[in-house]
């Protein structure tokens, strides 16, 4: 015992090692502040990741509306607007400027602040320390720093859209030259600049928040964790945090190389430029050099959305099917080839820069290799609920929601990683509908597949079944009617982000279709504040959870008591003597990690 | 006020949902949990199917409904490329698609909790993941495979006898330079540009392969069945060259041109009577976000025969004479002093 208690020591304080049998949670004074707001419990600082990933995503999402407004009906006004907005949206139109504001902020808030810091930050902070059986991160300090930085680029962030000149309207990629001349729109003033700041105190948090992740997995297991036996959650957590301390600097070299050459009068970005008639003295520089240093990030980007998601689906699966996860190895390979490959693929976003065409074809085979170790996990998932004995919880519901729209998005991938029916579709509605469906909503259901399946541990309560259910199937059928025919506008070859078609002959056929995406995306809208409600409804009023293991699991976390301390075990950390998914073995239902193999189990795994 | 009523409807909406959610858990509660439990269980299992049958017919409503707005035939022999590479990636993935969504679904509805079945201990066989690793790989092989050799085939070297067209964009707009009788497209240099000269490409005037060069605005015109060559750059920020009717698509960036090259195979005329659309044009789009006109940055290509094309570009005047109107030796002109200082600029 005293191993697991010397592992544990740099955790907690020593106390622990003298007086084993202490409560872990007895040795803290805390207040209010101590407890709610600059907390040190990974717990706490999980839930402020989710709590403020959910005010985001509401911002986010309600910017989505806005613009959906104008493309459904972009001939109507509705004076509400001019009412909040003002000048940006005269006579009840959403201006341009406006538009590609709102744009950009929807993507830049929902790709970084919810899909990274409210999923990885959540469910790493959550799960990692209570999965592995550890008191705490490795670095509760920096932990918490993490949190706060991710904050402080909220308000920064937040901030920009208050600017009179409006909030960055490059897009959420914010490619130079655009995004680094003042004299090229209104929003490539301030807001800019804000938006370039927000993105670099958000990278500090997420190597904060990824570097503890992959010292506390490395280090602070528990007796007999070894690597293999942790949950495929923890496994997707550990290589989202490598994917984003190698990638993020890069992105964050080539937001500040931008900052110099908007505010310094460097050339890095900038070369030949005449702009509404002024003649800028800088030569030399390459606009496409900050493409390869944003991709570089923003593709391994998509899979530190992405990989947390599959791993909790991976255990909500196994988990509500009463059955192990199938292929637990191949589950573990495929997200390391993921993982590698996400680093060699992002060229891909690159096809129609002039990028040399040779170069374009190593992109497009690596690209369509990362389909091989998709399809393994897919199958995987098919194997594993085949011959379940499947509990529909509303995490079981999202969880088949995420393998199949993960699925669908995860096929068109396949056409656009493919250079030559790329130059036709890209830029188009065909990659909106994509990567909402791969990236966007199949993540979103990842996430709600956690919230619903480690809420009772997060808050000893129950979310309302009722709400969930009907939060589920609205989302499920209304993202399918939103982003399914969306892919024929692309196919047609609408460029995405334009505001008014009616101009255009070639692109003027689905004012129709346009109208009735707005009408499903605004009740998906309406059904995700359902959801916000019965969250916060529930926190305070929910049926309690009165079983220490109320899904059944076998890992380590419902161990733990119902409403855990700082510290999370009463007591010794509990010791590990098998893999996480003995589900139906021996015609048991279930097998806790902690329990000793026994000389009569039968050898199978 | 269309507004105002759809929050109120949503309003009430969410209020009722909240007291029939309510409701049911207190109800949940009194007929016992585990048997609400179990009759969810068999409503959402039998939905799950639901929702795979009407989807799959939602697809193919989806499909009869659109099918006909995409657009039609491709106008460019690149174009005919893409669409096959195109139709043959669709085929191949929409089978992946029915069977692992049918198998998802219907294994979900078949393997529903039943108190008769115990769920099979099943960890792992790697003959079958052996098997789902080949068939995935060997399937992509094969798309690379047409891909690759159909990118190079459209992004390699234009032929020898194709004609050059020079497109630049700028907020919000496009301008074209076609290099007159040499064929050859005149040095420029940023600096000079200066459109109240009568400069907007910034062409250097020493040179003298510049002197035939004429520049357009908005409107490109190529000649059906002849190879052209674009040479693509922008002004300011990055534009892209979008020719959706002949499936091509090249960025516009400052500072490093870019190329693209096709052949037209059908002039606007024959499109008009192919696609039954008296307005049609085809257009040329901006497709890379370049700021508040991007939604709007059209330019318009006007497919014609040899003769009518000769005949446009003979309309044209040189941009060298329209900037130097003393050199011009149609016209007589008395006061040459005039308009020598653009020329002095350089």
């Amino acid at each position: 015992m005293s191993e697991v208690l010397n592992q544990q020591a740099a955790v907690t304080d020593g106390a622990h090692v003298a007086h084993p049998h202490e409560q872990a949670h007895e040795h803290h004074h805390e207040t209010f502040v101590s407890k709610y707001i600059f907390s040190m419990d990974h717990k706490t600082i999980g839930k402020q990741f989710l709590i403020t990933g959910i005010v985001w995503a509401i911002i986010g999402g309600l910017f989505s509306v806005l613009f959906r407004l104008q493309l459904g009906y972009p001939e109507e006004s509705f004076p509400i607007l001019e009412t909040f907005f003002g000048e940006w949206a005269k006579g009840g139109q959403i201006q341009p400027e406006f538009y590609y504001g709102l744009v950009t902020i929807h993507g830049t808030v929902l790709v970084f602040f919810v899909l990274t810091a409210g999923l990885s930050g959540t469910f790493a902070n959550l799960l990692i320390p209570l999965q592995v059986g550890a008191r705490d991160m490795a670095s509760p300090f920096m932990n918490m720093l993490s949190y706060w930085f991710f904050f402080l680029a909220g308000v920064v962030m937040l901030s920009s859209i208050f600017v009179h000149t409006g909030p960055a309207s490059g897009g959420w990629t914010m490619y130079p030259p655009l995004s680094a001349l003042r004299q090229a729109g209104d929003g490539q003033k301030l807001g800019a600049d804000l938006w370039l700041v927000s993105m670099a105190l958000f990278i500090i948090s997420s190597l904060l928040g990824g570097l503890n992740y992959i010292a506390t997995i490395l280090n602070m297991r528990t007796k007999g964790m070894s690597m293999t036996r942790m949950p495929l959650p923890i496994w997707a957590m550990f290589f989202t945090a490598i994917l984003g301390v190698l990638s993020f600097p890069v992105l964050l070299s080539g937001a500040i190389l931008l900052l110099f050459d908007r505010n310094l009068g460097t050339s890095f970005y900038l070369s030949d430029i005449v702009v509404n008639g002024e003649i800028l003295p800088n030569e030399g520089g390459s606009a496409i050099l900050y493409q390869h240093l944003f991709w570089f990030l923003g593709h391994p980007e998509v899979y530190i959305i992405l990989l947390p998601a599959m791993g909790m689906v991976s255990e909500i699966l196994s988990v509500n099917s009463r059955k192990p996860i199938f292929g637990y190895m191949a589950m573990l390979g495929s997200l390391f080839a993921i993982a590698i490959l996400a680093f060699l693929v992002w060229a891909h976003h690159m096809f129609v820069t002039g990028l040399n065409p040779f170069l374009g074809s190593v992109f497009v085979l690596l690209t369509l290799l990362i389909a091989v170790p998709s399809a393994i996990k897919v199958f995987n998932w098919l194997t594993t609920i085949w011959r379940g004995n499947i509990r529909f919880t509303p995490a079981t519901l999202f969880a088949i929601g995420f393998v199949s729209l993960f699925i669908s998005g995860g096929l068109t991938g396949i056409f656009l990683g493919n250079s030559t029916i790329d130059i036709h579709l890209h830029d188009t509605m065909f990659v909106v509908a994509h990567f909402h469906i791969v990236m966007g909503v199949a993540s979103f259901f990842g996430m709600f597949a956690g919230v619903y399946h480690w809420f009772p541990k997060m808050f000893g309560r129950y979310l309302n079944n009722t709400m969930a259910y009907m939060h589920f199937w609205v989302t499920m059928i209304g993202s399918y009617l939103i982003f399914w025919p969306m892919h024929y506008q692309g196919l047609a070859g609408v460029p995405r982000r334009y505001l008014d078609k009616r101009g255009w002959v070639s692109f003027n056929d689905f004012a129709d279709l346009d109208k009735m995406i707005t009408v499903v995306s605004i009740v998906v809208f309406a059904v995700q504040l359902l959801f916000v409600f019965n969250f916060f409804y529930s926190i305070f009023k929910g049926r309690k959870v009165r079983t220490q293991n109320p899904w059944g699991a076998n890992t380590l976390e419902w161990t733990t008591p119902i409403n855990p301390g700082h510290g999370n075990w009463e007591g010794d950390i509990p010791e590990v003597h098998r893999w996480p998914y003995d589900y139906g073995k021996d015609g048991r239902e279930f097998i806790p990690q902690t329990e000793p193999v026994s000389a009569q189990e039968s050898k199978s795994h | 006020m269309q507004v105002l009523f759809i929050i109120a409807i949503l309003v009430l909406a969410f209020v009722i949902i909240f007291q029939i959610s309510k409701a049911s858990e207190y109800v949940a509660v009194l007929r016992g949990w585990e048997r609400t439990r179990k009759q969810t269980n068999r409503i959402n299992a039998f939905m799950l199917l639901a929702f795979l049958v009407l989807g799959l017919i939602g697809v193919y409503l989806c499909n009869e409904k659109f099918k006909g707005r995409i657009l039609g035939e491709p106008a460019s022999d690149h174009g005919v490329l893409v669409d096959r590479m195109l139709y043959v990636t669709i085929a191949v993935t929409f089978v992946v698609f029915l069977i692992t969504q049918i198998a998802l679904f219907w294994f979900s509805y078949k393997y529903q909790e039943s108190d008769d079945r115990k769920a099979f201990f099943y960890p792992h066989n790697n003959t079958l993941e052996l098997i789902w690793t080949v068939i995935p790989a060997i399937a992509l092989t094969v798309l690379v495979g047409f891909g690759i050799v159909y990118w190079f085939r459209i992004t390699g070297d234009a032929p020898k006898d194709a004609m050059q067209v020079e497109v630049v964009g700028k907020q919000f707009g496009w301008e074209f330079r076609y290099p007159g009788a040499d064929g050859i497209l005149g040095k420029k240099y940023f600096k000079n540009v200066d459109p109240a000269a009568g400069n907007p490409a910034g062409q250097i005037w020493e040179d003298s392969t510049n002197k035939d060069d004429v520049f357009v605005e908005q409107e490109m015109h190529l000649v059906v069945g002849k190879p052209v060559k674009l040479v693509i750059g922008a002004k300011d920020v990055i534009h892209d060259v979008g020719l959706v009717h002949f499936r091509m698509k090249m960025d516009a960036v400052p500072g490093t041109p870019t190329t693209m090259w096709f052949t037209p195979k059908y002039t606007t005329k024959e499109m008009k009577e192919k696609t039954g659309n008296p307005d049609f044009v085809y257009e040329l789009s901006c497709d890379q976000m370049c700021g508040k006109g991007h939604w709007s940055m059209r330019g318009v290509v006007v497919v014609e025969t040899q003769a009518e094309f000769d005949a446009w570009l003979a309309s044209k005047k040189p941009q060298y004479l329209v900037a130097n109107p003393d050199k011009d030796p149609s016209k007589k002109n008395d006061t040459p002093a005039a308009t020598t200082n653009a020329v002095a600029i350089n």
